[in-house]
């Protein structure tokens, strides 16, 4: 008998200590991302989350890997159903794959509904399925438009009395012709000219049941104004193909060209890679289309999501929620990544007005800018065709429009087909 | 203990057959027959049996016929041809000719430092095509103050967007491969060239044939072997280049410039994530491959018989 309760006595024991330790042991998880700048966001929230005493101690391994090898590489682990991590930030154009057959995600329902009118939620229904939220996405991805003052006052122009895409374009004639610089210029290599320009008039390249609008004439309209630019010389083809090149960013920071127009988020492009532009560029709402649309249209984005066959997937969405979701949340996002936050809470507040690098290199309210379209922002069909879509247009709708200055309408209709094609 | 020992028969027996001389051969090959098998062969058969399907995760495929052949027939899947079959077209003629006319000058003595060269063509090789495709990209800008443009501004001409255009584009792409893959070859045709004996051209000589009839009577018959290996590799590796366009044009691929079969392959079933239809482009390219390549090999006569 004493025997016996030895034994009992050492294994609760062992067992005590075991759990004791574990107790205080963090919690390991491990994130993949794509882009280092979410990576300073999580770490600041991690802190935070285990400055705070009710809540179980976390320690993230943060994996950074270029964006296709990470693509890549979730695809494969979700899979074959292993190496996949607890948290993962997946881009809004490769989302749509992973919603496909089994979706190997966790819902979010929990922590969205209940907030779901302070939310900007045409953001999280890019990452929805069904009714379930799959991704938490850190901004709204408005598109601006960014005014380099120096050429245009040089021109004489006043970026606040541009209104109109047809004021835009005049402002532009005048610009060229005072300074031989171009107004702005059109991808040729990438999305980010046509779609937010598509977008903002109205159009889109699927409907939810994934019928082709790449031919509606909406999409016709605004091929046709962009290309009527071009043959002016207002705008020109992007150097390096697109905004996000080496070539492209020394170029405009040499005080080249006179706008450009891209989401919120650009903000931190300049801030970084175009120094010498500081106090020269302002922010401001997108041109209007004379005939109807929106203000803006939102415009990339990550879609951050947790993998639902993690050990840990119930205290990984509770940090996720933490991170992305609440007030403090989204004031460090703003504060660190320089997004436009999708807690509509925020805008106004305080603690969103403190000064910081983007304040400093604007030196105006940008979230008036920001407030003023806020309102009027379409939703983006993302079906499981979009990257497929998207990949038309930067293989075939930018290029033959803005490199080899084809018929608008002969583009849009070889495009429309091809994505049909490929649905069918 | 009986059956101790008879375990111990079988053992004995086993060895003793292993060192059978009609079974060592086979245990030979065998690390590679089970390579192959596993390596190359279940990975053909799948992609066969792949090729077929629709594939939504790891629990969903079915069975649609030959709906991903029939979704072959796209404009961009036609452009990726096109781009692959202009590079191995290109890449064929520059790689053949050119390191073959250097090997020529390199083991006629014609040229001074002759190891200097050998050594100076062959160290591309050895470096990495993205770290060489970097350079290129920026050399061959869009802009007028990159490298490549002032060149051709200097010399009277008008910029060029190197990247923007198929024939400029392909244009780069071979000059990278050449700088590349050209001290290779000569390695290859120089091994060739020096196996032929010299009493060849002794003979040659004194039936009075000039140097290009040397060339064409001798060098070339002797070193037939190791053309039409150099152009079965080059044809193979033309189809499947996909490296170097990566380096040169990234992930964006405005106009199908730069995207090869293969590179159409990784978009379709990594980035559009159809691994079924992407095995069908998989299929496509091999049985493409493996005919020009078979084509070529009769034309050169490789099946013919020793005479």
């Amino acid at each position: 008998m004493k025997k016996l309760l030895a034994l009992f006595l050492t294994v609760t024991m062992v067992f005590g200590l075991a759990a004791a330790l574990a107790e205080d042991a963090p919690v390991k998880m491990t994130l993949w991302t794509f882009q280092e700048l979410h990576t300073e966001l999580y770490k600041t929230m991690m802190e935070k989350w285990n400055a705070e005493a009710d809540k179980p101690k976390l320690d993230i391994d943060f994996q950074v890997f270029p964006y296709e090898d990470m693509h890549n590489k979730l695809t494969i682990a979700l899979q074959s159903g292993e190496g996949a991590p607890d948290l993962v930030d997946i881009e809004i154009n490769m989302f749509a794959n992973y919603l496909k057959g089994d979706i190997g995600l966790a819902p979010m329902n929990e922590y969205v509904e209940p907030i779901e009118d302070h939310l900007v939620m045409s953001r999280l229904n890019n990452y929805a399925k069904d009714g379930k939220f799959y991704g938490i996405d850190h901004h709204i991805g408005a598109t601006v438009m960014f005014y380099n003052t120096e050429i245009l006052e040089a021109a004489g122009v006043d970026y606040t009395t541009i209104k109109t895409w047809d004021d835009f374009h005049a402002a532009g004639k005048t610009v060229l012709e005072k300074t031989g610089k171009p107004m702005i210029v059109w991808e040729s290599a990438d999305c980010w000219s046509v779609y937010p320009m598509v977008n903002q008039h109205g159009g889109d390249w699927l409907t939810p049941d994934n019928q082709v609008r790449m031919d509606e004439q909406v999409v016709i309209d605004t091929l046709a104004f962009m290309k009527s630019m071009l043959d002016d010389g207002t705008a020109i083809p992007c150097p390096g193909g697109w905004t996000h090149t080496e070539e492209y960013w020394g170029w405009m920071n040499g005080g080249n060209c006179a706008a450009v127009c891209m989401p919120f988020w650009y903000l931190d492009r300049f801030t970084n890679y175009m120094p010498d532009l500081a106090g020269k560029m302002k922010v401001s709402a997108m041109p209007l289309w004379a005939d109807g649309g929106h203000k803006s249209a939102q415009m990339g984005g990550t879609g951050t999501a947790v993998v639902a066959s993690s050990p840990n997937a119930e205290l990984a969405k509770e940090f996720l929620a933490y991170a992305c979701l609440t007030f403090d949340g989204c004031v460090t996002t703003w504060k660190i990544c320089g997004f436009d936050p999708i807690l509509k809470d925020v805008y106004g507040s305080e603690e969103m007005k403190e000064p910081n690098k983007f304040f400093e290199y604007y030196d105006q309210d940008i979230f008036a800018v920001l407030s003023e379209v806020l309102d009027d922002i379409p939703d983006t069909c993302l079906t499981e065709y979009f990257p497929a879509a998207t990949d038309i247009v930067k293989t075939q709708m930018a290029y033959r429009l803005v490199e080899l200055r084809e018929d608008p309408e002969q583009i849009a209709k070889d495009c429309a087909e091809e994505l049909r094609s490929q649905i069918n | 203990m009986q059956n101790r020992s008879a375990g111990k028969t079988v053992k004995r027996r086993g060895i003793r057959s292993l060192s059978d001389p009609k079974v060592v051969p086979y245990v030979f090959v065998a690390p590679f027959i089970v390579f192959f098998l596993f390596v190359y062969m279940y990975p053909l058969i799948m992609t066969v049996i792949m090729s077929f399907q629709q594939i939504d995760g790891p629990n969903h495929h079915q069975f649609i016929g030959l709906k991903n052949y029939q979704k072959l027939n796209t404009r961009d899947f036609q452009m990726a041809l096109q781009t692959s079959g202009r590079y191995a077209l290109w890449d064929v003629i520059v790689l053949t000719i050119v390191p073959l006319l250097i090997a020529c000058i390199l083991h006629s003595g014609l040229a001074k430092g002759s190891g200097f060269f050998k050594s100076l063509f062959f160290i591309p090789s050895l470096t990495s095509i993205i770290v060489a495709g970097i350079v290129f990209r920026l050399a061959f800008g869009t802009l007028e103050t990159a490298t490549m443009n002032r060149l051709m501004t200097a010399m009277g001409f008008q910029p060029v967007k190197w990247l923007s255009y198929a024939g400029p584009g392909n244009f780069v792409l071979i000059l990278l491969t050449l700088w590349r893959w050209n001290g290779v070859n000569i390695v290859y045709y120089l091994s060739g060239l020096q196996s032929i004996p010299t009493d060849y051209y002794e003979a040659a000589q004194i039936d009075g044939a000039s140097a290009l009839q040397k060339f064409f009577h001798v060098t070339l018959p002797c070193i037939r072997p190791v053309l039409i290996y150099v152009i079965t590799i080059t044809v193979l590796g033309g189809f499947s280049m996909f490296t170097e366009s990566v380096a040169l044009w990234q992930q964006n691929n405005a106009g199908g410039v730069g995207r090869t079969i293969v590179g159409y392959m990784y978009m379709v079933g990594f980035k559009k994530n159809n691994l079924g239809l992407a095995s069908a482009v998989g299929l496509t390219l091999l049985v493409l491959v493996v005919a020009v390549n078979l084509v070529q090999l009769v034309l050169m006569g490789f099946f013919r018989k020793e005479e």
